[in-house]
């Protein structure tokens, strides 16, 4: 635990005493006491591709960090989080994740907000930097995925997530039937958006329904919208200008989940299906950096996934995953050979099967083999991709999410 | 005088409560899903209509009644016992699922949502769900510290305290042994304290209440009585359990156990465990298996065949084995498997 303690003294994250559990009685070590609930996940993996080619989706402008994982053996993030609540109104919560970008390692505030605990009529409000509430996947944690990777969508059209500065308000329905409603003003260092100093840059909205079919089965339905400008906004790929993009960014979410277990005991045997199916509209200028080339466009985009996770047997799971892009763009100018040609090349469709099988030794710890056929780059050319990967957390007890 | 559909309808409710508690055996298993019906005792049939003229009598219209969300059956089912009709109760859970491994669904969440009163054991046993609950359900009334979240296990002497806490001893639980249930001298302590926080919360029915929760208490002791007696002979019998899960059963019948299918607490039992458990078994002999429903048959049974103990397949709470619908008839079916495995 001293190492733990370490990490936070270093990262200068928080300034917060914390007890360290170790020979502590166990009254003191307990999540709910004074302490916050810490928990640090340790991930990795080791990754093999059959392509070694960039990685690139024709008709799509790739956000920051959207490459594929390096060959070979690597460090995941590593993520440090604290919560408590902080007094009777409001609940903290802090995760800082440590990168390793081309050996040197990144702190980054990956999520640290605060949560009202107690407004009337089924308010809640959060603000700080969170994880967006749009679609389904967005707000989990990338070590919560049931895939090593985020689903294809995700990784074109949000750069994997969304995450933001800002504010967000939701309200749930007094009924039986969940029926839960928010929207969220974001400051805009979320891709697509870019923050151009005006203050307010994208807007989500969200409203969702669920409910129990059986003591077996639930189910959750869901509709985001998410609009976003960018003004300049310059995508980098390891230091290198790629892309510049200057306009308005409208992308639409409908998710879908449904989950079983036999009695409702998720013990043995369950069962999860995710669907979210993704529409944006774009519009505004491109500029391939490099050249200096520039262009109108218009991207019209949609792509889904879906997958179904499978526990067959205590500790080990079984997942299928298919995710496919379209796109349908107008460039006036597409120089060729810039990444103008490349985003009016709309002709292909970028898709990626996968499958997975992982094995959880307790709640705690969890080893993942996992194979992606990749059809994203040009010309469909495939990338059969290898992912070994592994996921630990020391600390407090996770959380079972829907 | 105010008289409305709904006091009259009560009011029938009380003469029909009078035939008594309903044969356990033809109720239908516990589904968790439904409501609890409340249940008519008896001895208090006279009380209630005492209690319904009064209040048409002092001109009170009907008041909505208290919404409890109950994280597991047995607390659905004592909070019908000492709530009667004034609660509109919801399980969160049903006696077939593992009360560690719940998620946070959007229907639990919804039902949170307008929750007056929760009723949850505590002790970290609902630390998966119940907190991602109280955090996405927007409701200041079930908060931790206010007066709308009751934790049972606050009320009891806790077992199995770790003096070490150290996750490669399993799934351990700081606050001890989270499974209270099964020791009716808590369900005792916890009736008394639950209808005090039902009156903290409803003073407008805290004479109905105070009441109910004496009859409930009156029947309770003698039932206790009743079982001690017939449970005599289970004194230093030497079990095998699935889970660290019968700890205060144990505590209460003065039975003994002496080994578990799982080799440490939450991780599942592993081939190997239980093939040293049978060699266990060889120079530590046991009479039975104990097996919560909620539990894989499995090893349980691999171990039965090759041991030739006889397995008692438990209720664990309210709901769990057919005829098992509410508080009494758990402890009866338990006490009844518990004897048929014993006897030779």
């Amino acid at each position: 635990m001293n190492f733990l303690r370490r990490i936070i003294i270093c990262a200068a994250v928080l300034p917060i005493a914390i007890t360290t559990p170790a020979n502590a009685q166990p009254e003191n070590t307990a999540s709910s006491s004074f302490n916050p609930k810490i928990s640090l996940i340790l991930q990795g993996s080791y990754t093999d591709f059959s392509s070694a080619e960039e990685a690139s989706i024709p008709g799509f402008l790739l956000g920051p960090e959207t490459e594929f994982r390096s060959k070979g053996f690597s460090l995941g993030e590593s993520e440090l989080s604290l919560e408590a609540a902080v007094d009777d109104m409001f609940r903290g919560w802090a995760t800082v994740a440590f990168e390793d970008e081309a050996g040197e390692t990144e702190v980054v505030v990956e999520e640290a907000y605060l949560e009202t605990l107690s407004l009337p009529y089924g308010l809640g409000v959060k603000f700080g930097r969170f994880f967006s509430d749009i679609g389904y996947q967005n707000r989990q944690h990338s070590h919560a995925w049931d895939f090593a990777d985020a689903p294809l969508v995700y990784r074109a059209m949000l750069a994997n997530k969304l995450r933001d500065d800002g504010i967000q308000v939701r309200w749930l329905a007094p009924t039986d039937l969940f029926m839960e409603f928010g929207a969220e003003a974001l400051r805009g260092i979320g891709y697509p958006a870019n923050d151009s100093g005006d203050g307010i840059n994208s807007w989500t909205a969200f409203a969702r329904i669920g409910g129990d079919l059986s003591a077996s089965s639930s189910w959750r339905l869901g509709y985001s919208r998410f609009e976003a400008d960018a003004e300049l906004r310059e995508v980098e790929d390891e230091g290198t200008p790629v892309h510049g993009f200057t306009g308005s960014s409208h992308l639409n979410v409908v998710d879908a989940v449904y989950k079983w277990a036999p009695n409702g005991n998720s013990r043995n045997r369950n069962f999860a299906l995710h669907f979210e199916y993704f529409d944006r509209e774009e519009s505004g200028q491109v500029e391939d950096l490099q050249s200096g080339d520039q262009s109108d466009y218009q991207g019209t985009q949609n792509g889904f996934y879906i997958q179904g996770i499978y526990q067959f047997m205590p500790r080990w799971r079984a997942g299928l995953r298919y995710g496919r892009l379209n796109a349908d763009n107008q460039v006036s100018n597409p120089v060729a050979g810039t990444i103008l040609s490349e985003l009016e090349d709309d002709d292909g469709r970028a898709e990626r099967s996968s499958i997975m099988a992982d094995y959880s030794r307790s709640e705690f710890s969890r080893f993942r083999l996992q194979f992606n056929r990749d059809e994203s780059r040009q010309d469909n050319d495939p990338d059969n991709q290898v992912i070994l990967q592994y996921i630990h957390s020391l600390g407090a007890h996770p959380a079972h999410q829907f | 005088m105010y008289w409305n559909t709904r006091t009259r309808k009560r009011l029938s409710d009380h003469f029909a409560g009078t035939v008594g508690r309903m044969d356990a055996a033809i109720e239908p298993p516990w589904m968790g899903l439904r409501r609890v019906p409340a249940k008519g005792s008896g001895r208090l049939g006279m009380f209630k209509i005492i209690v319904a003229t009064l209040l048409m009598t002092a001109g009170l219209p009907a008041q909505a009644s208290i919404k409890i969300f109950a994280c597991e059956p047995e607390w659905a089912a004592l909070s019908s016992e000492l709530g009667g009709e004034k609660v509109d109760v919801y399980s969160a859970t049903t006696a077939l699922q593992d009360p560690h491994l719940v998620q946070a669904r959007p229907g639990l969440i919804a039902r949170m949502r307008s929750a007056d009163l929760a009723v949850c054991t505590g002790a970290e046993l609902e630390l998966g769900w119940l907190p991602v609950l109280q955090t996405r359900a927007n409701n200041p009334k079930v908060q931790t510290g206010k007066p709308g979240l009751f934790e049972a296990s606050q009320f009891v002497d806790m077992l199995d305290i770790p003096g070490k806490l150290d996750r490669t001893q399993g799934d351990v639980h700081p606050y001890g042994n989270p499974h209270i249930q099964n020791n009716p001298h808590n369900i005792s302590r916890i009736a008394v304290a639950l209808s005090q926080r039902l009156v903290e919360i409803d003073p407008a029915n805290a004479i109905f209440y105070k009441q109910r929760q004496q009859d409930f208490s009156q029947r309770w002791q003698s039932a206790i009585k009743r079982w001690e007696s017939l449970a005599a002979p289970l004194r230093d019998v030497p079990v095998v359990s699935d889970h660290k899960g019968w700890s205060y059963l144990y505590q209460w019948l003065g039975m003994r156990e002496v080994a578990t299918l799982e080799a440490k607490p939450g991780i599942p039992p592993s081939a190997g465990h239980l093939q040293s458990l049978l060699a266990t078994l060889k120079s530590t002999p046991a009479r039975m298996i104990l097996r919560a429903a909620y539990y894989p048959r499995r090893p349980a049974e691999w171990l039965a065949e090759r041991s030739g103990l006889p397995i008692a397949e438990l209720p664990f709470t309210v709901g769990g084995v057919a005829g098992s619908g509410d508080l009494f008839a758990l402890f009866d079916i338990t006490i009844e498997r518990l004897l048929q495995a014993a006897s030779p």
